[in-house]
């Protein structure tokens, strides 16, 4: 095993030019004026009071305002498409998995252009309702239609950890539970539903992480006045060229994950210490 | 005496009476028509080899499967129309099936919980049983940190504290190291006793159900062998299955001349069995403990012995005569290579019907 270890080298190498250097390049940005060059560097904390104004609060809190419906919206269709997934024989869920994957082999942009067609004002739902009678709705550039892509995006984000949670239970908990007296309902809310946590809090985990740093969606979607932190981060460094700010509003999302990955974590019972 | 005829050690009424159960899987046939009786305070043990059936006649009376024909009534009543959930059965699980997410006491109370009867009584009863089940002082352990016995007994604990009519047992102690498992042998009978209810008990392993049991079921391949108290199922086995399954024993085709007059190995014996056919071709089992060696001039039978085994409290030794060999049991010591007589009492000889097959 040892001479294996040396295989890990050019990892390391790697990992040091393509994560750590820009980490420490994105935190350098943010406290240093934008004037600043290499032999002058100016540290200030102008950019993360920035961040402060009311404008771009606004866009901190829109984003985890989707974030957190996405995830609702993911979790609530998610579980009991993947419950009821785990109950098919073994051949069915292979395929019922495999269509819920489907949509991930195609391009993000694909899709997103899909759903331009199917919601805009003259696109193919509308149509629909009005050979129905019915008044067409405005749906594109709203929060349902950025929602609607998002939770489409990320559904098999929540569906997959959950489903696999809920296989790989050991089903003689279930017979236990009926054993001791638990119907059907109780068997799921005092059985069934702890097992499957572990599953559920990854699903949570991984969608809400990927809503709330997604640009193209919203982008698409939501317009060009949408504006959640992924698009803030692309325009400063982008459009308006302003790196320093930029880094520091990465900085803050990636400070936002890490305290929500810790937060995850300890609800895990899979991770013990949680008691 | 008749090998059919079954002692019944004592009369009580029937819980559980099984009629004509069979069971398919796809197009398995792994029940052929069971019919059984089980008695209130009965300790029963269904024993047989790994796919005779006996998990899923226990399953089919806790609810976890449905017979594919037959029917199982409990107190009178249709067993099959009641949802699991409803019937007055528990079981303990092969592998414990603790929650992993509940300490020791609420994985016990998980049941009485249910049923939202008063948190006090709950703990009043908790408490008794884990007094049993002899783990006080445990109520706050992690289940997933405990011992096999330790959870073994938690299981217990979680079932009987329900005051179930029948407690079924799936193999407990098969994940039990030897010592532990004969531990609990003697336990599991206490509280059998203790509790006074009905225990099914499903092992394949011989011992344990001769240990433990007021009465043995030996089943083969969906289909029942013999039904009787473990001395009956010793020293009477029916056919040449049992015999085989239970204990060591040396079969022998043989012809029963008369009542009490046995002839194998072209030498007659007297026995105690009647009720034969003139002339019948049987089979005779011989335990290898009851066969006497004895000089060679009062010898029944005279052969030479070609192997000898130290088993601790007795040798084993491999008698071989003209006709076959014999395996016997004795705590006396016989030279490699010596010729001896050996005898049998009328009592030893237990004459069987010959199997179909």
């Amino acid at each position: 095993m040892k001479h294996f270890k040396k295989l890990i080298n050019p990892y390391i190498v790697w990992s040091f030019f393509l994560i750590v250097v820009p980490l420490f390049l994105i935190v350098l940005y943010s406290i240093t004026k934008g004037t600043s060059t290499l032999v002058n560097i100016t540290f200030t904390p102008e950019h993360f009071k920035k961040i402060f104004e009311p404008v771009y609060l606004n866009v901190f809190f829109k984003s985890l305002q989707l974030g957190i419906i996405t995830t609702i919206v993911c979790l609530t269709l998610g579980y009991p498409m993947a419950y009821i997934i785990s109950k098919a024989s073994e051949s069915v869920q292979g395929i019922l998995i495999l269509l819920v994957t489907i949509p991930m082999w195609i391009n993000t942009l694909l899709r997103t252009y899909a759903w331009i067609s199917l919601l805009s004002d003259n696109g193919l739902i509308n149509r629909l309702l009005s050979v129905m009678g019915i008044a067409p709705a405005h749906m594109m550039y709203t929060d349902f239609s950025v929602i609607m892509g998002l939770v489409c995006d990320l559904m098999p984000f929540m569906v997959i950890p959950i489903h696999t949670s809920l296989t790989k239970m050991d089903h003689s908990l279930v017979e236990a539970a009926a054993d001791l007296g638990a119907n059907k309902v109780q068997t799921f809310t005092k059985v069934i539903l702890k097992l499957s946590l572990p599953g559920v809090i990854s699903g949570i985990t991984m969608v809400f992480l990927l809503s709330i740093s997604t640009f193209v969606i919203p982008k698409l979607l939501g317009g060009a006045q949408y504006t959640l932190i992924g698009n803030l981060i692309e325009q400063q460094f982008i459009s308006i060229g302003d790196w320093n700010f930029g880094s520091a509003i990465s900085l803050i999302l990636a400070l936002i994950i890490i305290a929500l990955m810790r937060f995850m974590n300890k609800i895990d019972p899979d991770e013990k210490g949680g008691e | 005496m008749n090998p059919y005829y079954i002692k019944e050690k004592k009369v009580s009424n029937t819980i559980i009476e099984i009629k004509g159960l069979t069971k398919n899987f796809d197009d398995q046939q792994v029940l052929r028509g069971i019919d059984l009786n089980i008695h209130e305070n009965e300790f029963l043990t269904l024993l047989g080899p790994s796919g005779c059936g006996k998990t899923t006649i226990l399953r089919i009376i806790a609810g976890f499967e449905e017979p594919s024909q037959g029917e199982v009534l409990f107190s009178g009543e249709d067993l099959t129309k009641i949802p699991s959930y409803k019937r007055e059965v528990n079981t303990v699980f092969q592998k414990y099936s603790l929650f992993p997410f509940l300490n020791v006491y609420d994985n016990v109370a998980f049941g009485l919980n249910l049923k939202k009867v008063d948190k006090e009584i709950i703990h009043e009863k908790v408490t008794k049983m884990l007094g049993l089940v002899g783990l006080q002082g445990f109520e706050k352990r992690d289940v997933t940190l405990l011992s096999g016995g330790q959870q073994q007994r938690v299981a217990i604990a979680r079932a009987l504290v329900n005051e179930p009519k029948v407690l079924l047992l799936d193999e407990p102690l098969g994940a039990l190291d030897a010592k532990l498992r004969k531990e609990m042998q003697t336990e599991l009978k206490k509280i059998q006793q203790e509790v006074g209810i009905t225990f099914i008990f499903v092992t394949h392993d011989q011992e344990e159900a001769l240990s433990m049991s007021d009465t043995v079921v030996v089943l083969n391949d969906g289909v029942i062998q013999q039904i009787g108290t473990p001395i009956d199922i010793y020293n009477e086995p029916e056919n040449r299955f049992v015999a085989n399954f239970i204990g060591e024993s040396n079969i022998i085709e043989g012809t029963m001349l008369d009542d009490c007059l046995v002839k194998f190995d072209d030498v007659e014996f007297v026995c105690v069995d009647k009720g034969f056919k003139k002339n019948e071709e049987i089979e005779v089992v011989l335990r290898p403990e009851d066969i006497k060696i004895v000089d060679l001039k009062d010898g029944q039978l005279r052969g030479k012995v070609v192997s000898e085994v130290f088993k601790g409290v007795h040798y084993e030794y491999i008698v071989q005569t003209d006709k076959r060999d014999y395996k016997v049991h004795t705590t006396e010591f016989y030279n490699l290579g010596i010729e001896v007589g050996m005898r049998l009492d009328p009592d030893d000889i237990h004459v069987m019907y010959t199997m179909e097959y």
